[in-house]
């Protein structure tokens, strides 16, 4: 079965998620569609799940245009999809599961178990999957729960099985199961889009591969392609954002961190002894393809994560700060913007003015004795909406009403407002216009040059060549490079596939 | 011209979010609670029931005696409740409203408690428990203590809101420590609460009465701890009444005012932020589930001390559900929660005199129930008065600002 899709656009509000698409999947093949988080991947699969209407172009299977109104109509044509999060019921057996939706019924609409039983052994052993159709999903491992709802796909004949970033919950050993049985249903005659970021199991697994990047294919390679230049497509290849910068003025070493490792929610080492020091008046970009640990390690700076094993040191200043709580960090003098505003930045329910004083509650400008000091609270807001150019109709307005960048623009203005010493930066342009990253990148250069340490957490090339004194590159946890920041793009993206010079 | 037309603009769009809002909807949530208890008064009316068997040859009688009923029970209730115009004396006239104040105050303390930890994103169900706990507290000072007028009261006071509160951030504890569920926590403390508070009472080197035959049954509250007459003896109205009124006032410094309410209401939206801000959530919710508790403590007080008589284990009078149902109408903020107290305690103050007029009084219950269902779901409200769907914009808040602001409201 061929599957095309033809100049998907898909735009929320003023936003375009994807943008004139093309892609074509051949049968039997394993199609990799590549992209940094926010790309518009999932976007995109969801219009061939039926699950968005596409503004504009369609979908066509083996020549033939189709017309889904709804998942049902997608699993109907042949198209199975396994989402990133599992649709799995905990509490019902493998078969129960498999069988919703579409259960084999007896007489009187009495659930035929048995069938359904025998459905699942049927497929489990056809790709040696290993699965009791009696046991019950919450005592499963999570690597048998995909396969169980790649046996869900399978039962009902799908020809294309969509992978929504299938290994971001698997453990390495999980997810090289999964490349083998990927291989093997490809053998079989199932085609497979394989959705993901990581370069590694692109190259280990795919036939084809489809870059894609802010929403619009940006290019296709094939898994033989250097890994670099893979890289250098996901994080982008546009024009260089110019930022006017003075040298570097290097100050004392604010940051000192050493031997640090650090677990993530899987109880995998996201970063792996890792040392490195800032010194003020720089900014240090930590580089990398995502998920190679940054997110972890800026969660750990601030406290949010413990670090494994007593070596572990961190020195803010000289003085050691490697426990302290969340709150004990952010007041000895650490700035966070954090990657995700809306979940960990922001409270979207709050006025801007609110959300200016979400980390300086206790005793602050903000403050007086127990109470809210309103008037000082109005006074500086006004000051910070002018000054951080936050367009919005007053500094009273809800934060949700405003648009990412000026989100954006809030979190920034209170991190850069308060006495910090290091300011922790991670992705602090996703998702925001052009007109605010110039904006949000001065602003960060102007921290630099009042002697302030700056550590860069990016996935963004650009943003990282255009504001970075120096460029650690991350991968697997580790730093597998310090360079200048101009080095060039073929050498950066050598590092971020973790070829070592 | 343009400035006409913005005009214009504004003026159906101040409307559409008044009908959007949440007083018209409370409104008429109240307003269809009515109704549907009327339904049910009319339904188990005799008269209306018989004329029913004639409905075709003569469809006024049905009317006629369905609106007697309705016209009788709600008379009832509002003579009952606020105002008896039969009376012979003005100071017996008023004497309803005086009840409904009573029997409101330990529904507006209690409530503040439960939709403080509404608005943290907590859901207290065991209100019981925590206003038996503090029961159980204020009992023991109240009866066991000897101390001066007014310093009594005052600590007996306080030793209910403690107790409260102590189990109230024990729940807290529990959650934060263990994950475990705080409504799964809260419910089965009200059993706990519930059956040690009768087993104290039955053992009299605890806190039964001195000479009670038995029955679990406490000690009348000394003199010295009664909450004084707020009226005089002619009034059963007491001290209960301030105390819940100041308990509205610290409620709302707490929430709108204090930097404490500003990060419970931070973690109540988005606990991931609050964390990131450096906000001990677990902490929070300790502190939330006590203070919640704490609010619960001061109707405890009024149930303890509010009387002559020696508590017994229904004193809890069903407060600690009501209080849900009155947060819940309230909307969660101080004044929306003295309002739906007042209401559901002249609901209350009115059932009696209901019941003499032979019109069961389970009927306000119900009257009670359908209302907060109607809170509970917007859409229907909506949909059946076709109000507009909640507004994102800011016409009213301008008007209001152009109003109340100073100097006009100029920039």
């Amino acid at each position: 079965m061929k599957l095309e899709l033809r100049g998907i656009t898909k735009r929320f509000g003023a936003v375009t998620a994807n943008e004139d698409i093309d892609l074509v999947i051949e049968p039997g093949e394993i199609h990799a569609l590549l992209g940094e988080n926010g790309a518009g991947k999932s976007t995109l699969m969801n219009v061939l799940y039926g699950l968005y209407t596409a503004d504009e172009g369609h979908i066509e299977i083996d020549g033939v245009k189709q017309n889904f109104s709804g998942p049902g109509d997608a699993m109907a044509a042949g198209i199975g999809m396994v989402h990133q999060h599992f649709m799995l019921i905990p509490v019902f057996t493998v078969a129960e599961n498999v069988a919703l939706g579409h259960e084999p019924t007896k007489a009187l609409g009495v659930i035929d178990l048995a069938e359904a039983k025998k459905q699942v052994l049927e497929i489990s052993e056809r790709f040696g999957f290993n699965i009791d159709p009696d046991a019950l999903i919450e005592d499963l491992p999570v690597g048998a729960q995909q396969r169980v709802e790649i046996i869900k796909a399978l039962s009902r004949d799908a020809k294309i099985l969509v992978l929504d970033e299938p290994t971001a919950v698997l453990t390495p050993q999980e997810t090289d199961e999964l490349m083998e049985i990927m291989r093997q249903l490809a053998k079989s005659g199932t085609s497979i889009v394989f959705i993901t970021h990581k370069l590694r199991e692109v190259k280990a697994v795919a036939d084809r591969i489809t870059v894609i990047r802010l929403g619009k294919v940006v290019g296709s390679a094939k898994p033989d392609a250097e890994t670099s230049e893979l890289a250098s497509l996901m994080v982008g290849r546009e024009v260089m954002l110019t930022v006017n910068k003075k040298p570097a003025a290097l100050g004392d070493v604010v940051l000192e961190v050493e031997h640090i490792t650090v677990l993530d929610d899987r109880s995998q080492k996201a970063v792996n002894d890792l040392s490195f020091e800032v010194r003020g008046g720089e900014i240090l970009a930590l580089a990398g393809v995502q998920g190679n640990g940054q997110t972890e390690l800026a969660e750990f700076l601030l406290g949010l994560r413990k670090p494994l094993g007593s070596k572990a040191k961190v020195n803010l200043n000289g003085k050691e700060i490697t426990n302290k709580s969340v709150r004990e960090v952010l007041e000895s003098g650490v700035g966070f913007i954090p990657e995700d505003r809306q979940t960990d930045g922001l409270v979207s329910e709050f006025t801007i003015a609110e959300n200016l004083m979400l980390n300086s509650s206790y005793k602050s400008r903000f403050t007086k004795g127990l109470n809210i000091n309103f008037a000082a609270r109005k006074r500086i807001a006004k000051e910070l909406v002018e000054q951080f150019d936050v367009r919005t109709p007053s500094s009273e307005t809800v934060a949700n009403k405003l648009s990412g960048g000026n989100q954006q623009k809030v979190v920034v203005a209170r991190e850069l407002s308060r006495e910090v010493s290091l300011l922790i930066a991670s992705q602090p342009t996703r998702g925001v216009d052009v007109g605010s990253i110039e904006f949000i990148h001065e602003q960060i250069i102007a921290e630099r040059d009042a002697g302030k340490a700056v550590i860069l957490i990016s996935s963004e090339l650009d943003e990282v060549l255009a504001l970075a004194d120096r460029i650690a590159v991350m991968y697997r946890g580790k730093i597998v490079g310090i360079v200048e920041p101009n080095t060039s793009r073929e050498d950066l993206g050598k590092l971020m596939a973790g070829v070592t010079a | 011209m343009s400035e006409i037309n913005k005009a214009d603009n504004t003026m159906p769009q101040v409307m559409r979010e008044i009908f959007s809002g949440g007083l018209v909807r409370t409104v008429i949530s109240i307003l269809l609670g009515f109704l549907v208890g009327a339904l049910f008064m009319i339904g188990s009316n005799k008269e209306f029931i018989e004329s029913l068997g004639y409905i075709f040859a003569r469809p006024g009688d049905a009317l006629g005696a369905a609106f007697a009923v309705v016209n009788e029970g709600y008379g009832a209730l509002f003579r009952g409740a606020i105002y008896n115009a039969d009376a012979e004396t003005f100071e017996k006239a008023i004497r309803p409203l005086t009840e409904t104040l009573r029997l409101g105050a330990p529904l507006i303390a209690a409530g503040l408690g439960i939709g403080l930890t509404f608005r943290v994103g907590l859901f207290n169900i065991g209100g019981t428990g925590q206003l038996i706990f503090g029961m159980i507290f204020a009992t023991f000072v109240a009866t066991r203590l000897e101390l001066p007028f007014v310093l009594h009261m005052v600590v007996a006071l306080i030793a209910g809101i403690v107790g409260a509160a102590l189990l109230g951030a024990f729940v807290g504890f529990l959650k934060a420590r263990t994950g475990a569920h705080e409504v799964i926590l809260t419910i089965m403390m009200n059993y706990i609460a519930l059956y040690f508070f009768t087993f104290l009472m039955r053992d009299p080197a605890l806190l039964q009465e001195t000479r009670a035959s038995g029955n679990p049954k406490a000690d009348a509250a000394a003199e010295t701890a009664l909450l004084p007459k707020l009226l005089g003896d002619n009034y059963s109205l007491h001290w209960g009444l301030i105390f819940a009124l100041l308990a509205v006032v610290v409620f709302w410094w707490l929430m709108e005012r204090s930097t404490i309410g500003y990060r419970l209401r931070m973690v109540g939206f988005n606990p991931d932020a609050a964390r990131a801000a450096g906000i001990n959530v677990e902490k929070t919710y300790i502190l939330a589930m006590a203070l919640s508790a704490g609010f619960v403590g001061v109707a405890a007080a009024n149930q303890t001390l509010g009387t002559a008589i020696g508590v017994t284990p229904s004193s809890h009078a069903n407060i600690g559900f009501d209080a849900i149902t009155v947060a819940l109408l309230g909307g969660s903020s101080g004044p929306g929660i003295l309002l739906a107290g007042l209401l559901f305690g002249a609901f209350k103050a009115g059932a009696p005199s209901m019941q003499v007029f032979g019109v069961s009084p389970e009927v306000l219950g119900i009257v009670q129930g359908a209302i907060v269902l109607f809170i509970a779901a917007p859409p229907l409200i909506r949909a059946i008065f076709r109000l507009p769907k909640p507004q994102t914009t800011n016409a009213l808040e301008a008007i209001r600002k152009r109003i109340f602001t100073r100097g006009g409201g100029s920039k």
